[in-house]
């Protein structure tokens, strides 16, 4: 018996290499399109608005869709549209802000907690879980309230309440690979923990950990939606999707497009997310399966 | 019609995750006759549980006949519906799953289980099931035979559940039964008494069988024919005996091949010509659980071991489940901290946990897991995999470092082509090859072996010993290498170390393994390691006192 004998290879020599496929299907491309939408309007606002934000250019107030105002006006008479462009700005730019810290912190700190083990595990699980029973839009009405409501205060304040969900789904997944054994022989052979938790643990629960991103911005979404609906949001003249809601909710009564085209904005946002998510391509939902 | 069972040209066809159709089976053929036992042998992936599934009309999620016919009493499996052939199933046909644990539900009793079949098919009224079912218990030499029904799976052992799993399949009296690899999880002494079990039950009641494996000695004890697979086709079919000793095909001498280990010459060893030891461990004591007042954990898995490995040599420690080689092998490498004795390794002591030893030391005391599927991070590429312990221990990069890996992949036989794949882009054996590679990768001294070829098909796990013994020759390591299997142990150690429960029975050299003077465990554990002799499982005489001190079946 020699090494000689042929083993067998999973995939036949001949049959063509399958690209590394980045693929969407369908309705992938479709949540990711509007998003991109989304994205690209957020940056390039200020030069596309027809009329400037805070500026009164209708006498009628809540009026209809026009050739004019494409979208009807508000409770004062600004142009809906350029701020609905506008307020992407604020809605995708916060959210996105807030998501990111929040997602980077907790799963950083979730992976260190998985691989350290001991007494941090144990801190971190506390501290973040005492963290998790305070309600998330009261935490906000107080911090807001307390100090006042600006972009770093409300970039910061959602981060502080997405942390522990991040951090604890981030830590289950971390605790399972953190077993297995090619963890154990990055450990033994000496490795230090950020290696181990960049080079070993992350590749590994990268899919999922994406998946949660995306509902996690969606949440967050809703949320500075929600703090804008109550006036602690973005502040006047300026207004995200959610203050537009509320200022114009008068108008709901009459059907005034003023009131529908911001909750169509938040729902094309948070939909299109939920879409993309669900639809990510095969390469990158295989590494949850590790 | 005078058989029971016919297999014709049978196509099965699977759907890959990148949508493409193969073919897995490509035209298989065979027949059972009335109360004949025909086994499928082959390596993994051969496709045998797939066959033996299609008698029951069954096909594994993602998997579809696409042609071809499966007789069973005149019904063709194939063409039947959904509905017709769970009629079927219980009733003509039965199976017996690898793993009797997964299969029992843990919150039933066994007796409700194993009656199951009677009462969905409305065979009999419950009481008369019962009796049966007690009935078949006895047959089955299972203990206490009118009171194991009342317990729940898990109030047994891994055995006695296998044999009670045989009884769910034997309860509907069906005609044919498949055994799906049912003692493959089973200890070699637990293993003898289910073999047995199954091989009275089916001659006395003269029921055909199919019966999956990839262990040709064990197959030999029970199967009349002998069907050998690969890659979906038949390569030999015969009766056991023709198989056995006339073999055609070059496959199947490959199988036989690899029962006969080469043994490690003497000579090799002897060609070291420094015997300070390497390793010593000195009453090596190692647990799981809190520490208990004695300072000792909860679970003593290692109660006190003592061995030493001399450089350029190999010890073997082999044992069943649950006998601490796995725990030893862990507390020698630093992973579970030891909470008593001593270990000296190249003359040093070593600190008890894996984090307060210095990096030469970790260097030069390799571990290489059993299961290269979870040893090696599916993230990353082969030349990653490698790359990785050279920066680290040696520094290496670029260039160096290319060619080191191109060099490491020479020296395990893997061609330079795999270096940019991932893990889960090689086979079985390329994989246990590329996580043999990693551990050379550090220029060990002593490289631990945890049951590195358990998960490995006999042919590919016999390469992969060839290419220990060639590494050996080569670079003058010495492996202490862990393993429930004899015969591996046998082709590559200069001595072996038998342990039983958390305790050294005794240490042997290959020539001495099976004489008379061997400690009564040793005995037994040698004894009951399967022979490719058809005759042996009948033969064979077991000390029942040893049996009951020994073995938790």
């Amino acid at each position: 018996m020699t090494h000689s004998v042929p083993e067998s290879v999973p995939r036949p020599a001949a049959a063509p290499r399958r690209k590394p496929g980045y693929r969407f299907n369908l309705v992938g491309i479709i949540g990711l399109s509007v998003l991109l939408f989304w994205a690209v309007i957020a940056v390039i606002a200020p030069w596309v608005i027809p009329y400037p934000v805070g500026e009164i250019v209708d006498y009628d107030a809540l009026g209809p869709m026009t050739a004019k105002f494409w979208l009807g006006t508000d409770y004062l008479g600004r142009d809906i549209l350029s701020r609905v462009l506008m307020g992407a700005r604020y809605t995708v730019g916060i959210s996105l802000a807030s998501v990111t810290l929040a997602c980077s912190l907790g799963v950083t700190l979730g992976m260190i907690a998985a691989v350290s083990g001991g007494w941090l595990d144990t801190l971190l699980s506390r501290f973040l879980d005492a963290m998790n029973s305070i309600p998330s839009k009261l935490f906000g009405l107080v911090v807001v309230a307390a100090v006042g409501s600006s972009l770093p205060v409300l970039v910061l304040t959602m981060a502080v309440i997405y942390v522990p969900g991040s951090f604890r789904f981030a830590r289950a997944l971390a605790v399972n690979i953190n077993t297995m054994d090619f963890v154990t022989a990055a450990r033994i052979r000496g490795e230090r923990t950020p290696y181990l938790i960049l080079s070993e643990i992350l590749p590994n629960i990268l899919g999922p950990v994406l998946a949660d991103l995306g509902l996690r911005f969606v949440f967050t979404v809703l949320l500075l939606s929600g703090l804008s609906f109550l006036g602690l949001g973005v502040q006047p003249p300026y207004a995200d999707w959610g203050a537009m809601v509320r200022e114009n909710i008068g108008g709901l009564a009459f059907g005034a497009p003023a009131v529908i085209f911001p909750c169509v904005a938040i729902a094309t946002l948070t939909i299109s997310v939920n879409l993309l998510i669900d639809n990510l391509p095969q390469k990158i939902r295989d590494r949850s399966d590790a | 019609m005078s058989q029971l069972v016919e297999i014709r040209d049978l196509k099965v066809s699977a759907k890959t995750d990148a949508g493409r159709t193969v073919e897995i089976i490509k035209g298989v053929s065979f027949d059972i006759a009335p109360g004949e036992i025909v086994a499928l042998i082959g390596e993994s992936g051969s496709g045998k549980t797939t066959i033996a599934l299609t008698l029951m009309g069954h096909c594994r999620p993602g998997c579809r006949i696409s042609g071809g016919s499966v007789r069973v009493d005149g019904q063709d499996m194939v063409t039947l519906t959904e509905r017709e052939r769970a009629e079927v199933r219980g009733t003509k046909v039965a199976y017996v799953p690898q793993s009797a644990a997964a299969a029992f539900n843990p919150s039933a009793t066994i007796m409700d289980q194993v009656i199951e079949v009677t009462r969905i098919h409305g065979l009999m009224p419950p009481e008369q099931a019962r009796t049966l079912a007690v009935e078949l218990f006895r047959a089955l030499s299972l203990p206490n035979p009118d009171s194991i029904g009342e317990r729940y799976p898990h109030q047994v052992s891994g055995g006695q559940l296998q044999r009670l799993s045989a009884a769910m399949a034997l309860i509907g009296s069906p005609k044919v039964v498949i055994f799906d690899e049912p003692t493959t999880a089973l200890d070699v002494t637990t293993q003898i008494e289910v073999l047995r079990a199954f091989k009275a039950v089916m001659r006395k009641g003269g029921i055909a069988g199919v019966y999956v494996s990839h262990d040709l000695a064990v197959v030999a004890q029970i199967a009349d024919r002998i069907v050998v697979l690969r890659g979906g086709e038949v390569q030999e079919s015969g009766s056991t005996d023709q198989i056995l000793h006339r073999a055609g095909h070059p496959y199947t001498r490959q199988l036989l091949a690899a029962f006969e280990p080469v043994p490690r010459s003497p000579e090799e060893a002897a060609r070291v010509t420094d015997l300070r030891p390497l390793l010593e461990v000195d009453k090596l004591v190692a647990g799981y659980g809190p520490i208990q007042a004695d300072g000792l954990p909860l679970v003593r898995a290692l109660k006190s071991v003592s061995l030493s490995v001399q450089r350029g040599r190999n010890l073997g420690i082999i044992g069943e489940s649950g006998c601490g080689k796995s725990t030893l092998a862990r507390a020698i490498a630093g992973i579970l901290p030891r909470r008593g004795g001593n270990i000296i390794f190249d003359g040093r002591e070593l600190s008890p946990d894996a984090r307060q030893r210095s990096r030469e030391e970790l260097r030069t005391l390799q571990i290489v897991f059993q299961s290269a599927d979870t040893a090696l991070n599916p993230a990353k590429s082969v030349e990653d995999l490698l790359g990785r312990p050279l920066t680290f221990y040696h520094g290496l990069k670029g260039k160096a470092r290319d060619q080191r890996v191109d060099q490491l992949l020479d020296m395990v036989h893997l061609p330079k082509t795999v270096r940019h794949r991932r893990a889960t882009e090689l086979s079985g054996g390329q994989k246990q090859r590329v996580n043999f590679a990693r551990a050379l990768a550090a220029d060990p001294k002593l490289i631990l072996c945890d049951e590195i070829t358990s998960a490995l098909d006999t042919v590919v796990a016999a390469a992969i010993i060839e290419l220990l013994k060639e590494l050996q020759r080569e670079l003058g390591l010495s492996y202490l290498f862990i393993s429930h299997d004899l015969s591996v142990v046998e082709a590559i150690c200069d001595e072996i170390l038998v342990m039983y429960a958390g305790e050294k029975i005794e240490q042997l050299t290959p020539a001495t393994v099976g004489s008379p003077d061997n400690h009564p465990y040793s005995r037994l554990l040698f004894s009951s390691t399967p022979k490719l002799d058809p005759t042996w499982l009948d033969s064979l005489e077991q000390d029942p006192e040893l049996v009951r001190a020994y073995c938790r079946r």
